[in-house]
């Protein structure tokens, strides 16, 4: 049984200035498997982070429904976990505090959050930093507090959007090997928004190509490249010319002819 | 680098200079000794208020903690209550849209309306006595409270109120962990300002409308032509508004300890 189940999804944004309709998703349907780590891979405005806030439970679709573990989603919950793409931790919360914050609404004892945090702070490489703020460290640190926060829910699935996005290239990459790492032991469903093939080549199981006005899934491409994945390698450029063939919109190619 | 010691000594200059420039134009004697009372001598006046020690002062020698026991509960009981209604007030028009459509028309009535206005029905409906006072720095300190909370509150950063959501928080949780903590920061500005009415109200509603209190003491001693006590009476209330100001901001540091390292503090010079 698939965890996470979109039916004919569309959404339909009223633009009131104009007093149109903006279609931003166009009858999605796709499912995603237990244990697989899904990337939505799209440019700005095809609706991927729409699709995953419909997932999370912010956003509700116009047409057709969400179901995850066979339950259809009417609100956010603690068994879908989520990473945003700023870390929006509690600023006013050390980092061990944010990472329980969970357990915190839940009403646990201060000593069972500690200690619940300190497993997910390790997990994520913040040893040592378990009492700083969220101002006191960089971002690529905060993104990890908020991956640690995400983890500890122990949810059935973990929904990112473009959570590495604002961090350096560098920093970029010694994330995607640690989440890598941590879903091959956490073992658990993960839907992945990016707009970098390489990222999505690099992470996921599966790779749906979206595109834009009206969003809809161009392919859905299942990645079978062995781990680490070496964004070098021929196999991997193959299938990320593939993608980016998905991805250039033809009549661009018609525009660029026509200036020769 | 400069040496604590030197920064120590800047802070001091200015009020010093102030206060021996006025020792040697009070006893110089262009204006009668009465009129502006020399700094020493509101000091000496000051000292038999507080200690009794040479009944200079006659009816308030010796009295001044009882003055300043009045005006303080007045100050506590108006701001408290002013906090108490300001940001839970506050919380509620800037978390639901449904209770701002309802309160806030009336509030922006009443709002511009000076505090000091309303001494005349506060005396008919309360007498004279501490409840008009009380009621007076309550409308004081009441607005800057309530202005600040629904700012902080609707300035709070959606995304903090989705993650508290992502992480499994009900409505009631999220305005108890995220907003409120959020707010907090624009709560204290509000009761810094409020403090500061309260003071000023204390003692605007001491001087008409109670007949006690450092307010009624500088009124009295005006009328007795005792300016050196009017200025002591005028250095307590100053004082007074300095000391709870700063125990506001000390619970602020200790409340909003994880602001520190993010607030921007200007260069040195």
């Amino acid at each position: 049984m698939a965890t996470i189940q979109i039916s004919n999804v569309s959404k339909t944004f009223r633009d009131l200035k104009r007093k149109t309709d903006v279609i931003a998703l166009d009858d999605i349907t796709l499912s995603v498997e237990k244990n697989e780590f899904l990337c939505l891979l799209g440019p700005s405005g095809c609706g991927k982070s729409t699709l995953q806030n419909m997932i999370a439970g912010f956003e509700k679709p116009s047409s057709g429904h969400v179901t995850v573990d066979g339950r259809a989603i009417s609100s956010p919950g603690a068994d879908r976990g989520m990473v945003f793409q700023h870390a929006n931790l509690m600023p006013w919360l050390p980092v061990w505090e944010n990472v329980a914050f969970h357990l915190l609404l839940r009403g646990s004892q201060k000593l069972m959050r500690r200690e619940a945090a300190q497993r997910y702070i390790d997990m994520v490489g913040l040893t040592g930093f378990e009492n700083h703020f969220p101002s006191e460290l960089s971002g690529g640190m905060n993104q990890r507090v908020g991956i640690a926060r995400a983890l500890l829910m122990n949810p059935q699935v973990i929904l990112m959007d473009e959570p590495f996005g604002a961090l350096d290239e560098q920093n970029r990459m010694d994330m995607q090997n640690e989440l890598v790492g941590i879903w091959q032991k956490h073992a658990g469903t993960i839907v992945f928004v990016t707009h970098s093939v390489d990222e999505a080549l690099t992470l996921g199981t599966h790779v749906a190509v979206m595109t834009a006005r009206p969003g809809r899934i161009r392919e859905l491409i299942p990645i079978d490249l062995p781990r680490p994945r070496d964004v070098t390698s021929p196999r991997f450029n193959d299938v990320k010319r593939h993608i980016l063939s998905l991805l250039r919109p033809p009549r661009v190619e018609a525009g660029l002819v026509s200036m020769e | 680098m400069k040496s604590l010691r030197l920064k120590e000594v800047e802070r001091w200059i200015v009020p010093v200079l102030i206060l021996v420039g006025w020792e040697i134009f009070s006893r110089s004697g262009t204006l009668p000794a009465a009129l502006l009372p020399a700094p020493t001598t509101v000091l000496w006046s000051w000292a038999d208020w507080v200690f009794a020690i040479d009944g200079n002062t006659q009816t308030y020698s010796g009295s001044w903690i009882f003055d300043t026991a009045a005006s303080i509960t007045r100050v506590m009981a108006g701001f408290g209550i002013a906090t108490a209604f300001g940001v839970s007030l506050g919380v509620a028009i800037g978390w639901s849209r449904r209770v701002e459509t309802i309160i806030e028309p009336t509030l922006q009535v009443l709002r511009p309306i000076p505090p000091v206005s309303w001494i005349p029905l506060a005396i008919i409906w309360f007498g004279i006595a501490n409840k008009p006072a009380i009621f007076l720095v309550f409308l004081g300190s009441f607005f800057p409270i309530l202005l600040n909370t629904i700012q902080g509150v609707k300035s709070c950063d959606r995304n903090l109120i989705r993650a508290g959501a992502m992480v499994g928080g009900d409505q009631r949780q999220l305005l108890r962990y995220v907003v409120v903590p959020a707010a907090l920061p624009s709560i204290f500005a509000g009761l810094r300002i409020g403090i500061g009415s309260a003071w000023m109200l204390t003692v605007t509603a001491e001087l008409v409308a109670v007949k006690s209190g450092l307010g009624y003491v500088l009124w009295d001693s005006y009328y007795f032509l005792r300016y050196d006590l009017v200025l002591a009476a005028m250095a307590s209330i100053g004082l007074l508004g300095f000391l709870s100001d700063l125990a506001i901001r000390a619970l602020m540091a200790r409340v909003l300890h994880w602001q520190r390292n993010t607030t921007i503090q200007g260069g040195e010079g």
